[in-house]
């Protein structure tokens, strides 16, 4: 029996819509704002993950996750401002 | 404890909602600017639904409220942390010099910038007289 989880569609929903933009953007700057909104929801759904297998763990593995993506997108910013 | 986790469903759902609605956003609107404006705003808001949504629900279902520290923790983290990367990402393109949409009317950033090249000449020319007068 499938199980349809009305979370973990529209968030499904919302990656695949980031990933037509990253695809298609423009410039470089729509595709990096693209991945961080993706990195946004993947720390929400890590978080979401952590409750559905009750372990809290994988809340940690989240925070982590956004602390380096934080990381990333401010050097992949001050390489693009030209100032790395 | 059960209407604990019908709170932290409600919540859960608000930020899947507002999930799909930043990502709506990112492919609906024209320019850079716009979009960034419109997604981060919103994936900011529905992460703070989804994960302190999910500290409440942990704490309905019988979990530890070790649970709510640890999601209000990263809830904290992503508050603090998402406008930097949005600022200094919109900054980079502003200085790349892309575009604003043509329907923008508003570019204050561009005014102050300027506004301060501006000043700088008119400081430039006033030392150059009074160097010259000193002369």
């Amino acid at each position: 029996m499938i199980e349809v989880n009305i979370y973990l569609a529209l968030i499904a929903i919302a990656t695949l819509l980031s990933t037509y933009r990253v695809f298609r953007g423009p410039t470089t700057v729509d595709r990096l704002v693209a991945v961080d909104i993706m990195t946004t929801i993947t720390t929400g759904l890590m978080v979401l993950f952590a409750l559905y297998y009750g372990r809290m763990i994988y809340i940690s593995v989240a925070f982590v996750y956004a602390l380096l993506a934080f990381g990333g997108v401010i050097a992949f910013a001050r390489y693009l401002e030209g100032g790395l | 404890m059960n209407a604990l986790a019908i709170i932290g469903e409600v919540l859960v759902f608000i930020g899947t909602f507002f999930y799909f609605l930043s990502a709506l956003g990112l492919i609906r609107m024209p320019d850079v600017y716009n979009r960034m404006q419109t997604s981060t705003k919103s994936a900011t808001l529905g992460s703070l639904g989804v994960i302190v949504g999910v500290g409440i629900w942990a704490i309905g279902k019988g979990y530890s409220p070790a649970w709510i520290v640890q999601t209000v923790a990263v809830a904290g983290f992503l508050l603090l942390t998402n406008p930097i990367s949005a600022h200094a990402l919109i900054r980079a393109a502003y200085k790349r010099g892309i575009p604003l949409w043509h329907g923008s009317v508003v570019d204050k950033y561009g005014e102050h910038l300027a506004s301060k090249a501006q000043a700088e000449e008119a400081e430039g020319e006033t030392s150059e007289t009074s160097e010259g007068v000193s002369e």
